[in-house]
């Protein structure tokens, strides 16, 4: 991993639209005077949502201002977590986990799938600038591994084949289902639930 | 108070201090990076680490507070390895360019690995290479030897209240930077450059200078302001190199402000190193004695009324008062004055014209109201106490004018006379406020003593002070930010002539009144020379210099031995720490040497006997009744007037700062940051 930088290009300014305002006022809230700044982090969330998967540093200053709290501040924390953008990626982004049940599992074979289909490398904006693909550290769903992120759903239980068919949905302006592609609810076993039967939400 | 072993000696320590400091005390030194005792704890650089019994873990001992009957242990195998094992991590990614680095021979990474490290490496991957960031004139980064102590983000966020410097990415990735890389807008900026540990941050002035081990270390005192920061003096020769902070609790903690540590090199320049006479509108070079004659044939021709001497302001008091003995006795004059601007005086205290708070006492205040100061310009290092109280009391912080950016929250008023009246008259929320604290502090700076209403706002808020009882033996709420070093200390001497507060000297000098001038160290007047001849004594080619018709080179503070009074009224010392140029002589001794010219008899024998004569006349003078009568302060005047705050050229504000590359620098560094406008 190495040091990301933020985009060269950055736009000019930075204004939470009035649902995202709703929403960060709705965080603020929940902690104690004075404390607000203990939001910085859901709000980077916020501005990542609203401003197409990417955070600019005008909105980083924009949060600085909104919390009290001084710039570099919000930027140390935008520059901690990965999974934080600082430069733009796709409106479609797809994040391959490539850690280590997904890699065994054959997660590489879905980064063939989008280097094939997307990009040839890593953060690059597909032909139609709608889409870019990166690698990714376990995002928690190792039992259905391999898997990948697009934008807030999982997709899960893939191969190459089906990576391709859901990058060309995708690709054609539709959202594909997310979830299991091999028929599994959730990360039950395939062919139904054997054990806690009398259990409904197990 | 706790009781606690520490390697099987018994101590005892109160409570609510750490570990390390426990060890301190027991006289077991830590070794260190991030912890300094002035910054918040961060505990992120390990070295500090010891063992305590039952804890199956080493423990970082500056992040763990002492408990009782603790068993502590640094001497044991188990500490020596764990300490071999971070100093191993600490030196993976940092570059073995010690032979080229500033901060070779005073940088505890070096220090500390040479003690307490091994003397192999065994990493054979890639080390990092950091790219360096831009700080601004003063700071110079190589930012691939960091540690990521954070000492730097912690002192900028904390003491100088800028928070601008932060630590940016993670892990090896890790980089200190100031927001999208610009100078740091503080006075305090460079202190960061003596915390790094290593050779990260370091000066940019005296880059490749000189080795530490080659200067010679003076103990001395600062007079860029009024404040007396104790600093030291590192010399090469003649030379000034650099000059360091000295720690003095009472005064400066352990901060100089920038321009302490950086006008130094205006020492170097534009000196005045040879006696000069001016023919016909040139300088031309003289010898002392020629200089001494023509200057005893001036003035036995000239009526002893028509004769003034003004001092400067970075004056050492030996000076001041031979100056005044040669005008008292050798000529019989009392025309001398060392306030160069028309500012109101009542000599007729001490605590007058002094910061009777003292600098320590302001963290202990209440409540605060600055009346026509601006303290991060006018005594930066009084201002980061200022800091400090807000920080740990949340002191509440007014002035009377809306100053800008302080490094502090303060509300302000709207700079109207009228309120004064109000406040005095208990007709404004400020009253109220003054008299509910317990330990007020109110702060006269010079605009306020320098307005038209002076002598109004002056005196009838010591009054109000007065009739409050905030003015006793327990605390003295009456404060003035002096303006120059040399301030008090002329005071205390009696350099002043004034019968209701005014300044005479200068109001004849404007009208012309006097034939000869004698300026002791004076750059700061605005003078309109018509047919006066003026001398001028000094150590710089200044605006004194250029208006004078004869020029007697002086020593500036470095070069002679030198008493100064801050502005709480402590009298200290500075030490020579390197020597006149050329020609040029010790002040004190140019004008003794001109009273032997005038009246074939020296003032004094030798300096000591100046020393312990003007050390026996500064007690005489202390508490003297002279000049304004009480019965001059009864009808006092109000005046409708708006308190008008000078902005000073701070960079600029003197004979050696405006000789001072650095200090060009720094001036327009900030003039660059104005106009990109990127700091809101
Ligand atoms: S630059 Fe120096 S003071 Fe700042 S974090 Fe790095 S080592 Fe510490
Ligand atoms: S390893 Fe891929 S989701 Fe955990
Ligand atoms: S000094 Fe304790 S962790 Fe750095």
């Amino acid at each position: 991993m190495s040091l990301r930088k933020p985009s060269k290009e950055q736009p000019e300014s930075f204004k939470f639209n009035s649902s995202s305002l709703e929403a960060a006022k709705t965080i603020v809230a929940k902690y104690p005077k004075d404390k607000q700044q203990s939001a910085v982090m859901a709000l980077l969330y916020i501005v990542q949502k609203q401003n197409n998967n990417w955070i600019p540093l005008a909105a980083m200053k924009y949060i600085g201002k909104f919390l009290d709290m001084p710039y570099i501040k919000v930027y140390e924390v935008a520059t901690f977590y990965t999974m934080y953008n600082l430069a733009p990626v796709g409106k479609h982004f797809i994040q391959i986990c490539t850690t280590t049940p997904c890699m065994i599992r054959g997660a590489y074979k879905l980064v063939e799938a989008c280097k094939e289909k997307i990009s040839d490398n890593e953060n690059e904006l597909s032909k139609d600038k709608n889409c870019s693909w990166t690698e990714v550290e376990c995002l928690g769903a190792c039992v259905n591994a391999p898997m990948m992120q697009i934008n807030d759903e999982y997709y899960e239980d893939l191969d190459k084949e089906k990576t391709i068919k859901i990058l060309n949905t995708i690709l054609n302006g539709k959202t594909p289902k997310p979830g299991s592609y091999r028929g599994r609810t959730n990360n039950e076993p395939e062919n139904n639930r054997k054990t806690l039967m009398d259990l409904k939400n197990a | 108070m706790l009781k606690l072993k520490v390697n099987e000696i018994d101590v005892e320590v109160e409570e609510g201090l750490t570990v390390l400091q426990a060890c301190e005390k027991a006289g077991i030194e830590i070794p260190r990076f991030c912890y300094h005792e002035k910054l918040s704890i961060a505990g992120n650089c390990r070295m500090c680490l010891v063992e305590i019994e039952k804890s199956p873990k080493p423990v970082a001992s500056c992040a763990m507070p002492a408990t009782e009957g603790m068993n502590i242990k640094t001497n044991t195998e188990f500490v020596e390895k764990a300490r071999k094992g971070v100093m191993e991590f600490l030196l993976a990614n940092h570059p073995l360019d010690c032979p080229v680095c500033d901060q070779g021979g005073e940088c505890d990474l070096q220090d500390q690995s040479m003690f307490y490290g091994v003397d192999k490496s065994r990493y054979k991957e890639n080390k990092r290479e950091v790219s360096e960031k831009n700080m601004g004139p003063l700071i110079k980064t190589q930012m691939t030897r960091c540690i990521h102590c954070t000492r730097c983000v912690r002192f900028a966020t904390e003491i100088a209240g800028v928070p601008e410097i932060g630590a940016i990415g993670r892990g090896e990735e890790m980089q200190i930077t100031t927001y999208l890389e610009q100078s740091m807008e503080s006075e305090l900026s460079a202190n960061v450059v003596d915390l790094c540990p290593v050779g990260a941050l370091t000066s940019k002035p005296y880059v490749f200078e000189a080795r530490p081990w080659e200067l010679k270390k003076t103990e001395s005192i600062d007079v860029m302001d009024a404040v007396g920061t104790n600093i030291r003096v590192d010399t090469y020769g003649w030379e000034v190199k650099r000059i360091l902070p000295r720690i003095n609790e009472d005064i400066n903690e352990e901060w100089i402000s920038d321009k302490t540590r950086y006008a130094c090199d205006g020492l170097l320049n534009q000196r005045l190193d040879t006696p000069y006479i001016k023919y016909n509108g040139k300088f031309e070079k003289a010898s002392w004695n020629e200089v001494f004659n023509i200057i005893k044939s001036k003035l036995k021709n000239v009526d002893k009324d028509k004769i003034c001497g003004i001092a400067g302001d970075l004056v050492n008091m030996e000076t001041l008062y031979i100056f005044k003995e040669f005008f008292n006795k050798t000529l019989g004059s009392y025309n001398i004055e060392s306030r160069t601007d028309h500012s109101y005086l009542n000599p007729e205290k001490r605590e007058n014209y002094l910061f009777n708070s003292k600098i320590n006492g302001i963290e202990e205040a209440d409540f605060i109201f600055m009346v026509g100061s601006n303290p991060r310009y006018e005594a930066t290092i009084l201002n980061a106490r200022i800091r400090k109280a807000y920080l740990q009391n949340k002191t509440k912080i007014v002035s009377f004018n809306n100053i800008g950016e302080l490094t502090y929250p303060y509300e302000s008023l709207d700079g109207d006379i009228e309120n004064i009246k109000k406040i005095i008259e208990n007709n404004h929320e400020i009253s109220n406020m003054i008299k509910n604290a317990k330990k007020p502090l109110i702060i006269f700076g010079q605009s306020s003593l320098k307005s038209e209403s002076a002598k109004y706002i002056f005196e009838s808020i010591k009054t109000f002070l007065e009739k409050n009882e905030k003015i006793s033996k327990e605390w003295n709420s009456l404060n003035i930010i002096s303006k120059n070093a040399s301030t008090v200390g002329s005071f205390d001497l009696g350099v002043y002539k004034t019968e209701d507060g005014s300044n005479e000297v200068l109001k004849n000098l404007e009208n012309h009144v006097f034939e000869i001038v004698y300026l002791l160290g004076v750059d700061n007047l605005k003078l309109e020379k018509k047919n006066e001849f003026i001398i001028y004594q000094g150590s710089h080619g200044d605006k004194g210099a250029e208006i004078a018709d004869i020029i007697l080179p002086g020593a500036a503070y470095t070069e002679q031995n030198g008493y100064f009074t801050n502005l709480e009224g402590k009298l200290q010392k500075a030490y020579k720490a390197s020597y006149p140029p050329e020609e040029a002589k010790e002040d004190w001794l140019i004008i003794n040497e001109l009273a032997e010219v005038m009246n074939h008899r020296k003032l004094f024998n030798d300096k000591d006997e100046l020393d312990s004569s003007m050390l026996n006349q500064i007690n005489l003078f202390i508490e003297k009744n002279n000049s304004i009568k009480s019965s001059n302060l009864e009808n006092l005047e109000f005046k409708q007037e708006i308190l008008k705050i000078d902005i000073e050229d701070y960079y600029y504000s003197n004979a050696i700062a405006r000789a001072s590359k650095t200090m060009l620098e720094c001036k327009n560094a900030k003039i660059n940051l104005k106009l990109t406008g990127t700091e809101g």
